[in-house]
């Protein structure tokens, strides 16, 4: 390969060129401002850090990502510890004769007959935030990228370091989650 | 076939993407047949995914900046370490 088509690095430009790209790229998965500027932070610091390490094959642009991608990987192992499972709230029941079935009152209730109406309100997409952002974060980040975002359930767990198991089982913890949530605060008369 | 509620949401939600296999939706219609919860759940998750899609392109038309104030900031922090 001629020296030529080699990439380079120029750390006086990234935020300039690559700031709200890289901001962008984690609002779509982690929807939190603050978190999100700390994160690209660290992005930028790490990939100082990092500069003796790239080849200059991919545009800068692409080796910045990913190593945001790292970031993110980070960001949801610690979320994933501890801390974040004391807060999933259970719908069904774990053990005993009834495994399995629902729990009596996280189950589904009627909404009544107004539906489409309720629907069609400038307000709900607020009321869906409130309750996505009430999810463990674990839950928020992978629903938002599955559902929010359209990922390929694939690319999920390639980037996450998840498997496709995995994956369905916070899906359905979240959007049974999310149904509760919005029974009580919009379905609910 | 049967299968507990829990399993049979779970691939409720799936089939709410379209990534149900033919086998785990024969596995949900039969336990819809005789779960009511589990109808209403199914129901419901219809209404949910429209809501889904709602907010989805609501969140499209938002564009994220970061402010002049952050990127000066971030500027400072980066350039105090090359």
């Amino acid at each position: 390969m001629s020296s030529t088509n080699k990439h380079i690095l120029n750390p006086n430009k990234w935020i300039e060129l690559h700031a709200d790209y890289l901001y962008n790229y984690t609002i779509s998965r982690i929807n939190n401002q603050d978190l999100a500027k700390d994160i690209i932070q660290d992005t930028f610091f790490a990939a100082l850090k990092a500069q003796a390490n790239f080849k200059g094959l991919a545009s800068e642009r692409t080796w910045l990502i990913s190593i945001l991608k790292r970031k993110i990987i980070d960001h949801y192992r610690k979320i994933n510890s501890t801390k974040g499972k004391a807060e999933v709230k259970m719908n069904f029941y774990s053990d005993g004769d009834r495994e399995g079935e629902w729990i009596e009152e996280r189950a589904p209730s009627s909404w009544g007959s107004e539906i489409e109406q309720v629907i069609e309100n400038d307000e709900l997409s607020e009321a869906l935030e409130n309750c996505i952002e009430a999810l463990p974060d674990k839950y928020a980040l992978v629903f938002r990228m599955k559902t929010i975002q359209q990922f390929e359930t694939e690319d999920i767990c390639k980037e996450l370091d998840i498997t496709s198991s995995n994956l369905w089982v916070i899906i359905h913890r979240a959007r049974t989650q999310l149904r509760k949530c919005m029974e009580e605060s919009w379905f609910k008369n | 076939m049967k299968i507990s509620c829990d399993e049979a949401t779970k691939i409720c939600d799936k089939s709410q993407y379209r990534e149900a296999s033919l086998w785990e939706k024969i596995k949900l219609n039969f336990h819809l047949f005789l779960c009511k919860k589990c109808g209403l759940y199914s129901k419901q998750n219809g209404i949910l995914s429209k809501c889904y899609e709602i907010h989805k392109d609501s969140e499209s038309r938002k564009k994220h900046c970061l402010t002049e104030e952050d990127k000066k900031h971030l500027e400072q922090e980066l350039k105090a370490r090359i």
